[in-house]
């Protein structure tokens, strides 16, 4: 523990000698920051391998809690891809932002600072230190996202962001308060069996729901979530994709693992949360032109692979169906670590391409993968990670949520509970089809094919302290993906916090070293394969082939915008692309232009209009608040008569 | 069980000889077909394995905007399929490989031949490979969630996630299961028609590379690259063929009994795959997703059935 809060010291001062160093702040960041993950993650793994992790408790009388900060498994598990990625952005910033821009140093203090935030609220067991950090969280974020706030888009990307965060947590606010009335004290602890099927249970779950969803970017709570990440710096964007959404998940982790008796329709309702976040998340992503507005509706269908797995370990928590609960539980969880890790990955390669070219508009992209062999190398096995094909992590998190509703098929669920295993393996199906091809498309667009600009013909590759970062961040993918019986015995151990003890039956599973065994028949026969092919004879200064037209053009590549078009237009009903057709008139019709992209419904049709409505309410009140000295004086007057008044009768 | 004659690794050395020789068959059987339903001689059945001789032995050319994620495709296309091989039982004899949630394994297999396949054609920066990756892509989309309809309605009806027992189905066949695995079966011929670009999805003989699917993919492939392309295009019509023929299998006492009913019926397959391309033509592009969608209504009507 005290380890644990050393670490967390460390990364909150990281940016403090940065404000009064003329040089090498940034690595002087780094280096902290570095020291805060050998040292957190130290601590974790320890209470993961089993040694009980110590608490900070607070003996005030008046609190009556538990413990203030509790160094639990939960808290264990979800802080290690806080110090991991912490530290891969602030290595990466050394290339990527250092010395850009005059804020520097205060971005690095507010950087130390969300780490620090996030640290403290994956420990916090008490309504007090857990809305602090979270509070704490929500507002650096804001000042990381503002970190550009000479474009507009950003300024208007960071006010969404927090009006959305803060009606987020008021509803946190309004649930921890019905907590606190249902216990006698602020303190997390399990729920009386039998609440969950009251009101107050119903009204508890639906707050927890909405405040977390709001952080978790579950749809259509997700509206702040693509201007934000993509208004970002990039190591930023990595930082809140890859673990600050996965806070929301964090509560709604904590709260079920307090309930010991879950409805059945609470499960049915994560799932099908799940579904529409999943589904509709990467139809999204196929209509992005941005990079890494891209790369958050992805985080949004990751959102929701997570949701499928935990409604999957909710329903089998109801039910009594300890294989349903942990394989759920248990997949949830490592894709919360696996998303983080290859979002990360991602996030930073798309940093890397922005540094090079300064566009995020695939459309002007191509070509890379010559210029910037390393970058493209990463966003491959980033890529290949998010689409859950083995042998990297994401499939071994995904095949667990398989395998948990497959399982759930089997026994008789009763009338009107079968569909749930159902619509999270077509969910699941459907994801990974549509994410591989819209991945297809980011990486073709942006690597493959010949350069579409000339900014992109002249990308050079990043340098070494943002190639590092990236290459941790992929071998980390590469070993849960090979060796996944290596991370059982602490996901069981952890899922295990979820309710009865059942995840220790997760090492036990069978298929785990299976998965390696064939991932290393797929290297070995890659390798050979590949070798057979080394010393052909060959030839490399040939053009593509093109029908034996003479002179090929970059522009007359298949762009991202066609290659997505046919889902794009297939999924309409859902995503509603605007589209300007050019109008061709007349013998001689002038130049025009043809335009396609796929706004957000929610952010325009409803979070918009909504913000607008509460905007022009406000304004009402400035009738009482003009700003006017002796108006203010006459308030306080009137106010004192009131009470006079009052007193009096 | 089935008590076998010969020992578990002979059978494991067929099961990998198999798949390293028999698949070039199969092309050369459907084109055979084809050629005798129109009353032509047609191409030895052996062509394709004098082409991979041929095309082993010359020179690659490359397109100068090509990176190494070209050669990806074909390696990676092939060592996934030879990976998916080691999955699937051949008729009823078991896999080499087997574990609870194989099924899984094998699908996204098939998803990461896909992906390397769809990048090594969008490499070549040629816009008809994009259109042909765009309609892969596209394409599997459907026909994704068919297949997994069809596992979820076998695992429902043997309780089991493991491909081994899920197929070896008829073994306990009842009246109430056969109306489930017909819809099954079906739903999945459909599948394996669209995955193996044959007609009515895709002409793998047409010369228009605007129409193409997954032949336009690989326009730009040559020498060993495209022996690879086309060893793996016939492996998938092995290995998916194994799918869908299993279940379909009766089971024989003997385990010789059972490898000569398996490759029988490889043969009938490639000769049906071959009658119907010979007796219908393509669909029109925008008619294949209706049809890959006729192939989820049949398996989810399949899984519905055995809910009630």
């Amino acid at each position: 523990m005290s380890l644990f809060l050393l670490a967390l010291l460390a990364a909150a001062a990281s940016g403090v000698p940065g404000l009064f160093l003329r040089r090498k702040g940034g690595e002087v960041a780094a280096g902290l920051l570095g020291l805060a993950a050998v040292l957190g993650l130290w601590a974790s793994l320890r209470v993961l391998s089993g040694v009980p992790g110590g608490a900070v408790t607070l003996r005030t009388a008046s609190l009556g809690a538990p413990g203030f900060l509790v160094l639990d498994p939960l808290a264990a598990f979800f802080a290690i891809p806080v110090l991991l990625l912490s530290v891969a952005g602030a290595l990466y910033s050394l290339g990527y932002w250092e010395g850009r821009r005059g804020n520097t140093p205060a971005l690095r203090l507010v950087y130390g600072l969300l780490t620090a935030s996030l640290l403290m609220l994956v420990m916090a067991s008490h309504a007090l230190t857990f809305l602090l950090a979270w509070e704490g969280m929500a507002i650096t974020a804001f000042l990381l996202v503002m970190a550009e706030d000479r474009e507009p888009e950003t300024r208007r990307a960071g006010w969404i962001y927090l009006v959305a965060t803060h009606t987020g947590t008021l509803l946190l606010f309004a649930a921890f308060a019905l907590l606190a009335k249902i216990h006698g004290h602020s303190g997390f602890a399990a729920l009386p069996t039998g609440l969950a099927a009251t009101r107050g249970g119903t009204a508890l779950f639906a707050l927890f729901l909405l405040g977390f969803g709001f952080k978790a970017g579950v749809l259509p709570l997700h509206f702040w979530l693509p201007p934000a990440h993509a208004a970002a710096p990039s190591h930023v964007s990595a930082l809140m994709s890859g673990v600050m959404l996965k806070m929301g998940i964090l509560g709604l982790v904590r709260f079920l693992s307090w309930v010991p008796d879950p409805p059945i329709w609470w499960g049915g309702a994560l799932v099908a949360l799940g579904a529409l976040s999943g589904v509709l998340g990467v139809a999204f992503a196929l209509g992005q032109h941005d990079l890494k507005r891209l790369l958050a509706y992805h985080s949004i269908e990751n959102i929701g692979i997570i949701l499928l797995g935990l409604g999957l370990g909710a329903l089998g928590k109801s039910l009594g169906n300890p294989v349903m609960q942990t394989l759920g539980f248990a997949g949830a969880l490592l894709h919360v670590v696996n998303h983080s890790l290859f979002k990360g990955l991602l996030f930073l390669s798309a940093g890397s391409v922005l540094h090079a070219t300064g566009t995020r508009n695939l459309e002007q992209l191509g070509g890379l993968g010559q210029r910037m062999p390393w970058t493209s190398g990463a966003f491959l096995a980033g890529s290949w990670a998010i689409c859950g094909l083995p042998p990297l992590n994401g499939f071994v998190s995904e095949w667990l949520i398989y395998l948990g509703a497959f399982r759930g098929l089997g026994p008789n669920l009763g009338p009107g509970r079968q569909g749930w295993p159902v619509v999270i393996l077509l969910s699941l199906a459907l994801i990974g089809a549509l994410a591989l091809a819209c991945f297809a498309k980011a990486f073709g667009a942006v690597f493959l094919g010949l350069p579409r600009t000339g900014t992109a013909a002249r990308a050079h590759e990043a340098p070494r302290t943002m190639l590092l970062p990236m290459g941790l961040l992929a071998l980390a993918c590469l070993a849960i993906g090979v060796a996944p019986i290596l991370f059982a015995p602490a996901l069981g151990r952890v899922a295990d916090a979820m309710g009865p003890a059942t995840g220790a039956a997760l090492p036990a599973l069978a298929g785990l070293p299976m998965i390696s065994l064939v991932a290393l028949v797929l290297g070995l026969l890659a390798l050979l394969l590949w070798r057979w092919l080394r010393p052909m004879p060959r030839r490399d200064d040939r053009p593509t082939w093109d029908c034996g037209y003479a002179a090929p053009d970059a522009r007359m590549q298949y762009t991202a915008s066609s290659f997505a078009d046919g889902l794009v237009r297939g999924l309409r009903w859902a995503l509603r692309p605007a589209v300007h057709l050019p109008k061709v008139s007349g013998w001689f019709p002038r130049p025009t232009r043809y335009e396609s992209h796929v706004p957000d419904p929610i952010l325009d049709r409803a979070a918009a209009p909504a913000l607008r409505f509460t905007v022009r309410g406000a304004a009402l009140l400035r009738i009482a608040q003009g700003g006017a000295l002796p108006v203010y004086l006459l308030y306080v007057l009137l106010t004192l008569l009131a009470l006079l008044v009052w007193m009096v009768a | 069980m089935v008590r076998s004659l010969l020992p578990t690794m002979l059978q494991v050395l067929l099961h990998g000889l198999t798949v390293l020789l028999l698949p070039p068959l199969l092309p050369g059987l459907i084109a055979k077909t084809k050629a005798v339903m129109a009353g032509r001689k047609g191409p030895p059945v052996f062509q394709l394995y004098y082409d991979l001789a041929k095309l082993a032995r010359k020179q690659a050319v490359f397109s100068r905007t090509t990176t190494w994620v070209f050669l990806a495709g074909p390696v990676g296309g092939v060592a996934a399929g030879l990976a998916a091989s080691c999955l699937v039982p051949f008729g009823h004899t078991p896999a080499p490989v087997s574990f609870e949630g194989d099924v899984i394994l094998f699908a996204y297999l098939f998803g990461l031949a896909r992906f390397l396949t769809i990048l090594s054609a969008l490499d070549t920066g040629s816009s008809f490979e994009g259109m042909g990756a765009a309609r892969e892509a596209t394409f599997s989309a459907l026909a994704e969630p068919a297949l997994f309809l069809g596992f979820a309605a076998l695992a429902k009806a043997t309780s089991s996630l493991s491909l081994g027992t899920m197929l070896a189905f008829p073994g306990s066949l009842t009246a109430r299961f056969t109306g489930p695995l017909i819809l099954v079966l079906a739903g999945w011929a459909i599948v394996y028609l669209a995955e193996n670009s044959r007609i009515p999805v895709d002409d793998p003989n047409t010369h228009l590379e605007l129409t193409m699917i997954h032949e336009v993919m690989v326009l730009d492939h040559s020498g060993r690259p495209f022996a690879l392309v086309l060893y793996g295009a016939s492996l998938k019509l092995l290995v998916l063929g194994a799918l869908i023929l299993t279940p379909a299998l009766p089971r024989a006492p003997q385990a010789w009994q059972n490898w000569l009913a398996f490759y029988a019926a490889l043969g009938l397959l490639a000769v049906a795959v071959g009658l119907v391309e010979s007796s219908m033509a393509r669909f029109r592009m925008t008619k294949v997703p209706q049809f890959l969608v006729a192939g989820v209504l049949a398996t989810g009507f399949a899984f519905l059935l055995l809910l009630v």
